[in-house]
């Protein structure tokens, strides 16, 4: 959850990570985020990417890697695919709202490291311009990453500068396209629409109170309105 | 072996070449290169190991997935969230329902909601049954990969008393879908406590089997002893998790140390950890972790709460914006998912942490230098499972 | 020439069908009783499960489908494979087999070559012969796997046949003869230490070699925990990897059938053979020549029990681990107890 303004919690320790994170970098921290109790997100600047890992893994202690994906911020043009691929596309917003750290770009890389002392782990973010999708390779900070950079390649698009070896790990070598990419069509959609969509299954609730989830159905669409 | 005509062997590198993923030359002036699988024993399903071998001895080795890619970060886009958990079953197809619980999780996270106090100890209740029956199932594989035939039947055995416990809750052998966000599709059916009691039982019957079976001979232990070293620090930078982790002694387990609103901390059970870190300190830990899991489930049962299963949920769900990471200590490991909600019915965006990825990501460095057979046994004893792998 | 058998006059065409049946019973007998008893049954009740149970009663006919199985499947010679080594290699292994039980008697006069001096001599020297089968099949398969299972092979007959020589030099020593009828009678008329109430089978006072005996016998027939040149966990199925239908059968057969004939030469060696103590029985009568291979079918069902038995409970060795054990722990207790052996033999 989104952390209301007026009633900001507190959370020492994952402020200190990222205190200890701007100085360490200046001004490559370019954004933040906390939820306090849970998580901590870091948006550093692609520059600084290498340097953000390796002062995690030896001044902070994060040693553990556990995973290293991207995110493609752009809306999808199909939605949940749920349209007759007959029928015209419904005109789909392209505008990019980025999450937790904020962001400015359509394409964003994202890892966490974890320490296992304090119990506490960091998501890292990187913004990527459009027009140069590449980003210096983590593999002399956390040996783990060499596959999940190479999935990121084949399925973003996205270069890891001194990675030596980025070929396809799941796709066939003469694949084209990168799967996970916002705009690259789920083709089983679009030859038949997705029937269970629509088919949203009746929740068991504890009262069983038809009129009582009408009502908070109405809630909940308000709210989200 | 009949020598290759020289169309033959232009042929045959085109086709490894067209096959961006295979690192390996066809053939070089040292060595032979042994490819196993993708339909091989060893290699559970369809993973591909090209091995580069002088004799029998490894120089080099390159894991090649992707025969198994099911595209499930894309699908997740595509579903809405209660549909999801029917495709995460698949990921880890052993330890199906705890493959939903992290999902469930980090969607009611985003929800700001969470399960009534029953509804969390039966999910860790079937969690840890889930964690038994994948692992017993590994016992027995163990020791079949190392030649020992008969562990296997015994663990089939003794898994279908824990597959029945499943199914008599949830309806699902393998694929429970059993898991809803806010709580659970339904309560536990009669005399279902007494009998998962009596089948705690006989798991810890079949432990000590194990143990003096497989665990206690000889030529066992010969064989994983001082096989695949994988010491803490190179386990940690690959990111490692769940037993393997604990095998190389790193005091790590997600249950305790970071729980995610399941009642693991309701209970007095111990984290297993071994220092040396080869395949049977591996096979050990885990071993020993079905016994604690036993004790788990046992003591859940004992205290298990009265009252509703299911939280007030709306009828349609749609989770608020927002970013979550939920992860938990899977039977393979530390299995993750990062949820980016964008307020509508389905997830934006899913990137799933699975165990074995990070964990058979080792395999390139631990197989140096060793001969065929301890492929073999490093492959058995770090134990992925091709879905968890490919997802 | 002519021979008589119960009285009757047999020419020499008789004597020689009578050979031919009587050596296919002795190759394919105790392989399918083994199959059926050991592989289908005791395994499956070792391993908490029925086993088959539809064809005849209790399965017994699954035998058969199984060879009609065999029997109706494509023959295939992969593409590449050196053809002629590659269907020569199965026939070798089984008649590796038949050759083996030419020396093993199993009554009186129920010896398809009377009087064999070398017998012994001669046994383990043709049983070396399947592993060249198995070496060929290795490395006409055309297949990395089969290259390696069958490398492995040679590699394990080199280890073990040592063990086995020495292993059976203690019993030659003792039993003063290479004659396997005399080795026979040597333990049926034998005493121990003046009691000769049940003879002198040499499994009691040659324990030693017994032990080592049976090892190798397990590591020569590639059962666990030394079925490296098989391995299917690592090398699919090692050498048979390419064999299919009738070829595959062969195999199969050599496999189980060899497992019977070393069953035989260990009961004969250890167990005193077709015979009964001399004590209980009058060996010479005629009636042996009909007791003597239930006799010796029950010994070698007891030791080939033993074997499979092993062979479903350990896990594998892996291949230098096995070449450790055979060259520092079989060879030298081996020699040691030739020479404990020579010591006593003068000493008594």
């Amino acid at each position: 959850m989104e952390e209301t303004p007026e009633a900001p919690a507190v959370d020492e320790a994952r402020q200190a990570i990222i205190d200890k994170l701007t100085t360490e970098l200046g001004d490559a921290v370019v954004g933040s985020h906390i939820q306090p109790g849970h998580d901590v997100w870091v948006r550093v600047t692609r520059e600084a990417w290498r340097t953000a890992g390796l002062v995690a893994r030896d001044q902070l202690g994060y040693r553990y890697f556990e995973y290293l994906s991207a995110i493609d911020w752009l809306p999808s043009p199909f939605g949940l695919s749920e349209n007759s691929p007959t029928d015209a596309l419904p005109e789909a917003s392209t505008e990019i709202v980025t999450g937790h750290g904020g962001g400015d770009t359509r394409f964003q890389v994202i890892a966490r490291v974890h320490s296992l002392s304090q119990k506490m782990g960091i998501h890292l973010k990187v913004d990527l311009p459009d027009d140069d999708l590449s980003i210096t390779s983590w593999l002399p900070v956390f040996a783990g990453v060499n596959w999940h950079e190479r999935e990121v390649h084949e399925m973003f698009g996205i270069t890891f500068a001194g990675h030596p070896y980025l070929r396809n790990l799941y796709l066939p070598g003469e694949f084209e396209g990168h799967p996970l990419r916002k705009d690259f069509p789920l083709l089983a959609r679009l030859v038949k629409p997705w029937p269970g969509i629509v088919d949203v299954e009746p929740m068991p609730a504890s009262g069983d109170d038809a009129e009582a989830e009408a009502a908070e159905a109405t809630e909940t669409e308000e709210a989200a309105g | 072996m009949t020598a290759l005509t020289e169309r033959q062997q232009l042929a045959y590198a085109n086709a490894q070449a067209a096959d961006g993923r295979v690192n390996l030359e066809f053939e070089t002036d040292e060595g032979m290169t042994l490819n196993m699988g993708p339909q091989h024993p060893a290699t559970h399903g369809t993973l591909r190991i090209v091995l580069k071998l002088d004799g029998e001895q490894v120089i080099s080795c390159e894991p090649i997935m992707g025969y198994m890619h099911r595209g499930y970060e894309k699908l997740v886009e595509v579903r809405t969230y209660p549909q999801v958990t029917t495709l995460v079953n698949r990921i880890d197809w052993l330890g199906s329902f705890a493959n939903e619980v992290p999902f469930i999780l980090a969607a009611e996270k985003l929800m700001d909601i969470e399960a009534p106090p029953r509804a969390q100890w039966i999910r860790t209740i079937l969690f840890e049954l889930s964690r038994i029956s994948n692992i017993s199932l590994f016992v027995g594989d163990m020791a079949l990969h190392i030649g020992a035939i008969s562990a296997a039947f015994y663990a089939f055995r003794d898994r279908e008393y824990v597959l029945n416990q499943i199914e008599a809750a949830t309806g699902g052998r393998f694929h429970p879908n059993f898991d809803r966000i806010g709580g659970l599709k339904d309560d536990l059916p009669k005399g279902w406590i007494a009998d998962t009691k009596a089948t705690m039982n006989k798991i810890r019957d079949f432990c000590d089997e194990m143990e003096t079976l497989v665990e206690g001979n000889e030529i066992f232990q010969t064989r994983t002893r001082g096989i695949g070293v994988i010491p803490a620090d190179v386990a940690l930078a690959y990111g490692m998790s769940g037993a393997n982790l604990r095998a190389s002694g790193v005091d790590w387990d997600l249950r305790r140390d970071e729980p995610v609103g399941l009642a693991w901390n309701e209970c007095d059970w111990n984290v297993i950890t071994h220092p040396d870190g080869d395949s049977f300190a591996r096979f050990w830990v885990r071993l020993q972790e079905i016994r604690e899991s036993t004790r788990i489930v046992d003591q859940l049962l004992d205290g298990l709460p009265a009252g509703p299963i299911m939280a007030k949920v709306p009828r349609i769900i749609k989770v608020p914006e927002g970013e979550a990471w939920v992860a938990t200590e899977n039977p393979l490991g530390e299995m993750g998912y990062y949820v980016v909600s964008k307020g509508g019915l389905g997830p934006f965006r899913v990137k799933i942490r699975t165990a074995s990825f990070n964990n058979i990501a080792v395999i390139p460095w631990v197989t140096r230098g060793v001969y065929v057979p301890d492929v073999v046994t490093i492959l058995a004893s770090l134990y992925f499972i091709l879905g968890d792998i490919d997802r | 020439m002519s021979a008589s058998l119960f009285g009757i006059e047999l020419s020499y065409w008789q004597v020689t069908s009578l050979r031919s049946l009587g050596i296919l019973a002795a190759v394919l007998l105790p392989a399918g009783t083994f199959v059926y008893l050991f592989l289908f049954k005791m395994v499956s009740f070792m391993q908490s499960r029925l086993g088959p149970m539809e064809a005849g009663p209790f399965g017994s006919m699954q035998l058969l489908a199984e060879v009609g199985k065999f029997l109706q499947k494509e023959d295939i010679v992969p593409e590449r494979a050196d053809a002629k080594l590659f269907k020569l290699a199965p026939y070798l292994v089984v008649s590796t087999v038949l050759l083996v039980y030419l020396a093993v008697p199993f009554g009186p006069e129920m010896t398809f070559v009377s009087n064999f001096d070398g017998g012994i001599f001669y046994v383990l020297a043709v049983s070396s012969i399947s592993a060249l089968g198995v070496l060929l099949a290795g490395w006409s398969s055309a297949n990395k796997y089969s290259l390696i299972g069958g490398l492995r092979a040679a590699g394990q007959l080199i280890a073990y046949e040592l063990p086995m020589v020495l292993a059976v030099i203690g019993v030659v020593i003792q039993a003063g003869t290479l004659n396997m009828q005399g080795i026979v009678m040597a333990q049926a008329s034998g005493s121990i230490f003046g009691f000769d109430g049940f003879g002198n089978p040499f499994f009691l006072t040659q324990i030693i070699a017994f032990v080592i005996f049976m090892i190798a016998v397990q590591a020569e027939l590639g059962q666990t925990p030394f079925d490296m040149p098989i391995a299917e966990s690592e090398l699919v199925t090692g050498y048979i990897t390419e064999y299919s239908g009738l070829r595959f059968l062969l195999f199969f057969i050599g496999e189980f059938a060899s497992a019977g004939a070393f069953a035989a030469v260990a009961a004969t060696l250890f167990l005193g053979g077709w015979a009964v103590p001399a004590a209980w029985a009058d060996l010479d009568s005629a009636i042996f020549n009909l007791l003597g291979p239930l006799i010796m079918l029950t010994k070698m069902l007891i030791l080939g029990g033993l074997i499979f038995f092993i062979r479903f409970t350990f896990p594998r060795f892996r291949e230098d681990q096995l070449q450790k054990l055979a060259w520092t722990v079989l060879i030298p207790i081996s020699l040691a107890n030739i020479l404990v052996t020579t010591i006593l033999k003068v000493a008594f």
